[in-house]
């Protein structure tokens, strides 16, 4: 069963992250991402992690996929682009080259360092498996907002710098006003 | 175990996730549109999601899913940050591609 979901979460990511480079139009690159979005959903379930499942859906499906074509109709940049073309000579095939190498290298350090992963944790709640319906919910919670206050604080200063900051650079200038 | 049950290993999940990052690292560097180019950039923040998780399944440890929890939350502010740093560039001029874009001049 696990297979069957392993199988057909990779046929969905790897065919939108696919079509995320290779299609022209900025609308079905974005709708292509989509796709890769909910099969990375798909995984986080099939790996007890119901609640980042959710939110994968919520903050990368819901927002910022929205955020993007509203960008990309806002902008009127939804022309098709020629990937016909090549501005630098040679760019494709050392793209190629790097992508290539660098999947290589990542192999081998997967390969290389699976025995040497131990277990060492506490465990990790599931959602399904156990009586309580919650239990990934909460034992998230508990390690975030008592390991990670810190960080969770420092977080909102970023949420609140992000803002303002988004504010300022797409405000319209006014002549004479600062 | 059972020959014929065959259940995905961490060595796949980890496996996916670099396929996902070299397609998305090739991207970056093979479009030209600036918005194509940050979706490529999202699909490399996945790819580490799903290390993560997959990692935190495998040490048995809550801390994996901690962590993705706060790159959600980089990840978007980064996307309000560069979609108005975006906007904000094309507002004063019309080329659609990051060659127009070369010189730092305004």
């Amino acid at each position: 069963m696990e297979l069957f979901v392993f199988v057909c979460a990779t046929a969905m990511i790897i065919v939108g992250a696919l079509g995320v480079v290779l299609r022209k139009h900025p609308v079905h690159a974005a709708l292509s991402l989509v796709l890769t979005l909910f099969g990375i959903a798909v995984m986080f379930v099939a790996q007890h992690a119901e609640f980042l499942a959710a939110v994968q859906v919520i903050v990368y499906a819901g927002a910022i996929v929205v955020l993007f074509l509203f960008v990309i109709m806002l902008l009127g940049v939804d022309q098709v682009e020629n990937l016909k073309t090549e501005p630098l000579a040679g760019q494709r095939w050392i793209a190629g080259v790097v992508g290539v190498s660098l999947l290589g290298l990542l192999a081998a350090a997967i390969y290389t360092g699976a025995d040497s992963v131990i277990s060492r944790g506490d465990g990790i709640a599931s959602n399904v498996v156990g009586d309580n319906p919650d239990a990934n919910i909460q034992q998230l919670a508990s390690s975030i907002f008592s390991d990670y206050v810190m960080a969770f604080e420092v977080t909102s200063i970023l949420l609140v710098v992000a803002v303002v900051g988004t504010v300022l650079l797409s405000r319209r200038r006014v002549a004479g006003k600062p | 175990m059972n020959a014929l049950v065959v259940v995905p290993t961490t060595t796949w999940y980890l496996m996916l996730s670099a396929v996902l990052f070299t397609i998305g690292t090739v991207g970056v560097l093979v479009r030209r549109n600036p918005l194509v180019m940050f979706m490529c950039i999202e699909l490399m923040l996945n790819a580490v999601n799903l290390t993560f998780v997959t990692l935190g399944r495998r040490l048995n440890d809550i801390d994996g899913q901690a962590i993705v929890f706060f790159v959600l939350v980089v990840a978007a502010a980064e996307v309000v940050v560069g979609l108005g740093i975006i906007v904000a560039i094309m507002r004063r001029r019309s080329g659609i591609t990051v060659d127009d874009l070369a010189e730092l001049k305004g």
